[in-house]
């Protein structure tokens, strides 16, 4: 195998960029509101998404003070039982399940198969202002005094006892799904049909097939939540009983309702953040990811198995015990893909040309946290277990490992890998390397905690808690004060670096794909020619050939 | 902040079996996480980019290692599953000659009954080393009844009696919590087991009641009239409910049930859903008439009747008022003294 | 389906990349109309994907329940008048029959013919929702609207009213859920009957009629599966 050094590569070349690019292309706040490039319709999201992450968060700082003592003295119980509720309803519905696809999936994903645009502009503006929408929606609930049933809403407790703003919350979140539908059948389209000559499925990074996975359970399962949420604001409005047993319902109907699409809702938050993993190891890596077609198949398989799965969140609600043991021998099998994805990541690097750049910190972080994160998956998913730490802080624990420790560490190094294209600049990297580490060492230092409080008998939604549990508390506030600088500082150096970060030129990491063909920031049609694709996902050496023959900017 | 458990005191039969698959489980799981943890970091560092490596070296990653780790894993998780799926198994399953407690969720507070007719509210007294069984539904949402020093944990549904049970094996005070938000104080919705040695958990059952919860139900039973058409006499409206507890009823469309508690609760609150074969569907509803807690007296008589009751009063021997099958049961660790005027030994009260 | 104006065909022509000329409702993120054609067809099938799914939801605890409540499940059905929903099964398959041939009509760039064919198909699925909201208001009149206006009680069977109204709540969401999405079909109709009276389709070009024609197909499935399980039990 010949290795080709680095000065045969026309990677960091910024002397034919082009001037006009999406961003200057147009100026005016219509021509972003009104925009149908799927570029500046990824930055109205990034701006969006932000907001939502910073609300989010400022309500789990709050809850984390309350928590530094065990009586409840900080809040009324009320009024912390809204905080885990608004801080849940917003990190999912508005932060977590749009974040990776609606930012980097609408900038990059027609950008990798060298497509114009996604295949339906005008629908990807719809989406946008759908989310905007079903985000007003919630901040007008969050004003007027808030909801208090958990992001879960549990019946009858969220249709005959709530006093909160159910309803309106409710609406929110089945308008928000609508915007996530249409990305993701955006999302399928685009990848069946539009795809540059040459570019066989084979060949596709495997953002692309991870994006393409995400969509599929995005079009599958939030349908219905949509219709369980319908029912919810039927049954609270009308006041029947759908889901009250006082008026003949089944309150544990609602929750195979509601899991049912909630459990593939983790696989939407999860598997794009695998996208993103995947891009970032072969790039930092300078290495074909190992076992490319098990790594893209995984991504399938894990969607698959995801619908499969959900009445695990029900173990000890009235299910019978062979329910039971159904769900959790399925689980183990859902364990199985990621598991691959995470061998298959590590052994990349192995005879690898590793680089500690800032995406490769928080993609190494991403790797170890999710492991985390998987692995006490076995634990809830195995039934003798769960029956002690089901609704404890373990449960907690364990989803915050993926969500934050996985989907938003893979958004951190998104955000990093792809700043260059889409602003034209690179971000600080030693203030980058600083962020990283805080946030990993924050969120140990949060999280692990709650594992151990939780097996020792902290229930989840505590407004206040038994004195022994203090001491992990007290631990888990400090660790998420530090995870907060680490969030904090890239907000405040990745908006310095648009004034005065290094200008990027077209391939700065040096990595494969079409979006490293294009200059930065690339032009508002994305290529100045439709690209021919000759070489197989993260294949150097025929990428390099490839650039060097068209010399492409 | 004075001391500082990781674990829950293992209070009854089952905690260690959950500590050890628990524990075993952190054992694999932790050393899987730190071998990828050790081999991430060894890579990056090993094949860090240097100016002579800007470019891997391309492999042909052999086949074997993707079938291996996708082999290995599958099993050692299908592993996981049969021993949870084992130790699901003995947590559900009942053993015989249980202690009946009922026991009602409401916001924000949990009532016990004893069979004996102590009503206890947010504590519970059980002795040491009898299984206890609780019978158990929610005046309003849903519940959840956990102790976590037994490791046991059920939701507690609205309209719907479910149970489970634990055996205590180690005298103390331990936390009982609600573990399925439920409003504003669920934090709130907390409380005490206690559980006691044989003679002190007699003393304290000594300490009087109301009567005993089935005789209670039969001053129920009584009260709404049900006598009068449950009669055991033949042509009666209602049919004759001596013997019917756990008995298979054949119902007037065909088909047949079992006359589990869920369904006589269901034949008190919604009475035309299942009708007997052989009777018309003239007994009217008592829902919005009858409590919860009325319920839980009811359900408790209807269980003793027609089955042989020894005569016995809170004091002489509770054990074997509360046995359904009317045997008197059979007490366990050799406490021959069912008596209470045996020697009182001080032991704990709590 | 972007709206084609002269000064946008000027415009265009005006551009320097390299195409001759193009039809003037191929969007520039396509190739070519083959494209454009393939991903708004394939977009519309995933999007009925989505909304089987949608209804699905509603089947499926429409079934539990009657496997729950047979007596009340039956009586409920009763309250229907099947002949009007019978009625209405064979307006709704007028109107896709309609709808069919402005397909057809389309794909031969018939313009008046399918202008009227899309007229007829908004009129009939008009006449289905005025019946509907005719069967609507005589339910309200009977005191048989769910929630607190609920005054019906069955004659023979008192016990049955608390599942009737538990049916009758499955009654009204799942033909309103389905009414509503009429009510967007006929919004779109209105659209297309303008676009078709301009002569915008052809050969070429059919592509929104035809994928109207699958929303609209879906819709009048929707209902075939309701009308027996609604109505005829």
């Amino acid at each position: 195998m010949t290795s080709t050094t680095i000065d045969d590569a026309p990677f960091i070349e910024p002397s034919t960029r082009a001037r006009r690019n999406y961003l200057n292309d147009e100026y005016g706040v219509l021509s972003w509101l009104l925009t149908k490039d799927h570029k500046r319709i990824a930055i109205l999201y990034l701006f969006s998404v932000t907001i939502f992450f910073v609300v989010g968060g400022i309500f789990a700082f709050l809850m984390r003070l309350e928590l530094l003592t065990p009586e409840g003295d900080m809040f009324t119980s009320d009024t912390y039982n809204k905080l885990f509720t608004l801080h849940g309803i917003v990190m999912i519905f508005f932060f977590l399940i749009p974040a990776i696809p609606a930012v980097m999936g609408n900038f990059i994903l027609p950008i990798m198969l060298g497509a114009k645009d996604l295949a339906f502009p005008k629908l990807n503006l719809l989406s946008w202002y759908i989310y905007m929408i079903g985000g007003t929606l919630g901040v007008i609930v969050i004003i007027t005094g808030g909801v208090d049933t958990g992001w879960t809403f549990y019946t009858p407790f969220s249709t005959q006892y709530s006093n909160t703003k159910v309803f309106l919350t409710t609406l929110g979140a089945f308008i928000t799904g609508f915007s996530s539908i249409l990305t993701g059948l955006n999302f399928l389209v685009t990848i069946h049909r539009m795809r540059a000559p040459g570019l066989t499925w084979y060949r596709l990074p495997l953002f692309v097939w991870s994006m393409y996975a995400t969509s599929v359970v995005i079009m599958l399962a939030t349908p219905v939540l949509a219709i369980t949420l319908v029912l919810l604001m039927v049954e609270r409005v009308l006041q029947v009983g759908i889901f009250d047993p006082a008026l003949g319902g089944d309150p544990v109907l609602y929750q195979h309702m509601f899991w049912f699409y909630s459990h593939p809702a983790v696989y939407i938050m999860i598997l794009p953040g695998m996208a993103v993993i995947s891009e970032c190891v072969a790039a930092f890596t300078r290495k074909k990811i190992f076992g490319y077609k098990f790594v893209a198949f995984s991504s399938l398989a894990i969607a698959f198995l995801g619908f499969l799965v959900w009445a695990h969140h029900m173990f000890v609600a009235g299910i019978s015990v062979y329910a039971a043991m159904i769900f959790s021998f399925l689980t183990m099998l859902v364990a199985v893909p990621s598991a691959i994805k995470v061998f298959n990541w590590t052994a990349t690097m192995y005879k690898a040309s590793v680089s500690w750049q800032t995406p490769m910190l928080y993609v190494m972080g991403f790797i170890g946290l999710f492991t985390i994160g998987g692995v006490t998956g076995l634990f809830l998913g195995a039934l003798g277990v769960d029956v002690h730490v089901h609704d404890s802080y373990f449960v907690v624990a364990h989803f915050h490992y993926i969500m934050v420790g996985g989907t938003i560490m893979a958004y951190m190094a998104g955000i990093h890998y792809w700043w260059p294209k889409i602003t034209g600049r690179m971000y600080p990297e030693w203030w980058g390397r600083l962020s990283a580490m805080l946030v990993f060492v924050g969120f140990n230092l949060t999280f692990f905690p709650q594992f151990l409080v939780g097996y020792v008998g902290m229930p989840r939604r505590y407004h206040a808690y038994a004195p022994e549990f203090q001491v992990l508390n007290v631990l888990s506030t400090a660790g998420a004060t530090v995870l907060a600088a680490g969030y904090l500082l890239p907000m405040i150096y990745l908006f310095w670096s648009l004034k005065f970060g290094r200008k990027a030129g077209t391939n700065p990491w040096g990595a494969v794909g079409l979006e490293w063909a294009t200059t930065s920031p690339p032009p508002k049609e994305n290529f100045h020619e439709t690209p021919v694709v000759t070489w197989d996902a993260y294949d150097y050496p025929a990428f390099l050939k490839a650039m060097r023959e068209t010399q492409h900017v | 902040m004075n001391d500082f458990p990781l674990f829950p005191e293992q209070a009854s039969s089952v905690s260690p079996l959950v500590d050890g698959l628990y524990l075993g489980l952190v054992a694999i799981t932790g050393v899987v996480s730190l071998l990828i943890w050790i081999v991430i970091f060894y890579f990056a560092i090993k094949y860090r980019r240097r100016p002579d490596n800007e470019l891997a070296q391309e492999q042909e990653p052999p086949a074997i290692l993707e079938m291996t780790w996708t082999i290995v894993p599958l099993v050692i998780f299908i592993g996981i599953f049969i021993a949870g799926a084992w130790l699901f198994f003995r947590i559900n399953a009942l053993p015989a000659n249980a202690i009946e407690i009922y026991a009602t969720g409401r916001q924000w507070m949990w009532k016990f009954q004893h069979p004996t007719g102590q009503r206890e509210i947010n504590t519970l007294h059980v002795p040491v080393n009898r299984p206890v069984k609780i019978t158990m539904a929610s005046e309003d949402v849903i519940h959840s009844l956990w102790f976590p020093a037994f490791r046991v944990k059920a939701d507690v549904l609205p309209n719907r009696f479910r149970t489970m049970w634990f055996e205590a094996t180690k005298p103390g005070k331990y936390h009982i919590f609600c573990a399925e938000y439920c409003g504003t104080l669920h934090s709130g919705m907390i409380g005490s087991v206690i559980v006691m040695d044989a003679v002190a958990y007699q003393r304290w059952l000594a300490g009087g009641s109301e009567g005993s919860l089935a005789s209670q139900g039969e001053k129920l039973f009584e009260k709404y009239a049900c006598n009068t058409c449950h009669t055991s006499t033949s042509g009666a409206r209602g049919p004759n409910l001596a013997g019917l507890y756990g008995k298979t009823r054949q119902l007037a469309d065909g088909s047949s049930v079992v006359a589990d508690e869920n369904y006589i609760r269901e034949s008190i609150l919604n009475p035309q859903a299942k009708i007997a074969a052989g009777f018309a569907p003239v007994m009217p509803t008592f829902q919005g008439q009858v409590s919860e807690d009325d319920l839980i007296r009811l359900l408790a008589y209807v269980r003793t009747m027609g089955v042989e009751q020894p005569v016995a009063t809170p004091v002489e021997s509770p054990q074997s008022a509360i046995e359904s099958t009317g045997a008197p049961a059979a007490p366990a660790d050799g406490r021959a003294e069912a008596q209470p005027t045996s020697t009182t030994t001080p032991g704990n009260q709590e | 389906m972007s709206d084609a104006t002269l000064s946008h065909n000027a415009e265009h022509a005006a551009e320097p990349h390299g195409h001759a000329h193009h039809h003037p409702f191929l969007q520039h993120h396509f190739e070519d109309m083959g494209q454009q054609h393939e991903a708004s067809t394939l977009g519309m099938w995933f999007f009925v994907a989505q909304e089987i799914l949608f209804f699905g939801g509603i089947f499926c605890a429409y079934f539990i329940y009657r496997a729950m409540y047979p007596a009340a499940w039956a009586a409920g059905s009763k309250l229907q008048h099947w002949e009007i929903g019978a009625a209405n099964t064979v307006v709704l398959i007028g109107s896709s029959l309609t709808m069919a041939l402005a397909v057809w009509g389309a794909q031969g760039a018939r313009r008046k013919f399918t202008t009227l064919m899309l007229v007829l198909t908004l009129l009939l699925g008009g006449i289905f929702v005025g019946v509907k909201g005719y069967e609507y208001a005589e339910h309200i009149h009977h005191g048989q609207f769910p929630g607190s206006m609920f005054t019906y009680v069955h004659a023979q069977d008192p016990a049955l009213t608390r599942g009737i109204e538990l049916f009758m709540t499955f009654y009204f969401t799942m033909t309103g859920l389905h009414a509503l999405h009429m009510v967007i079909g006929a919004g779109l109709l209105l659209y297309f009957i303008r676009r078709a009276w301009r002569g915008d389709f052809g050969h070429e070009y059919y592509s929104p009629i035809e994928i109207m024609g699958l929303y609209w197909h879906f819709v009048d499935i929707v209902w075939i599966f309701l009308f027996p399980l609604l109505y005829l039990v």
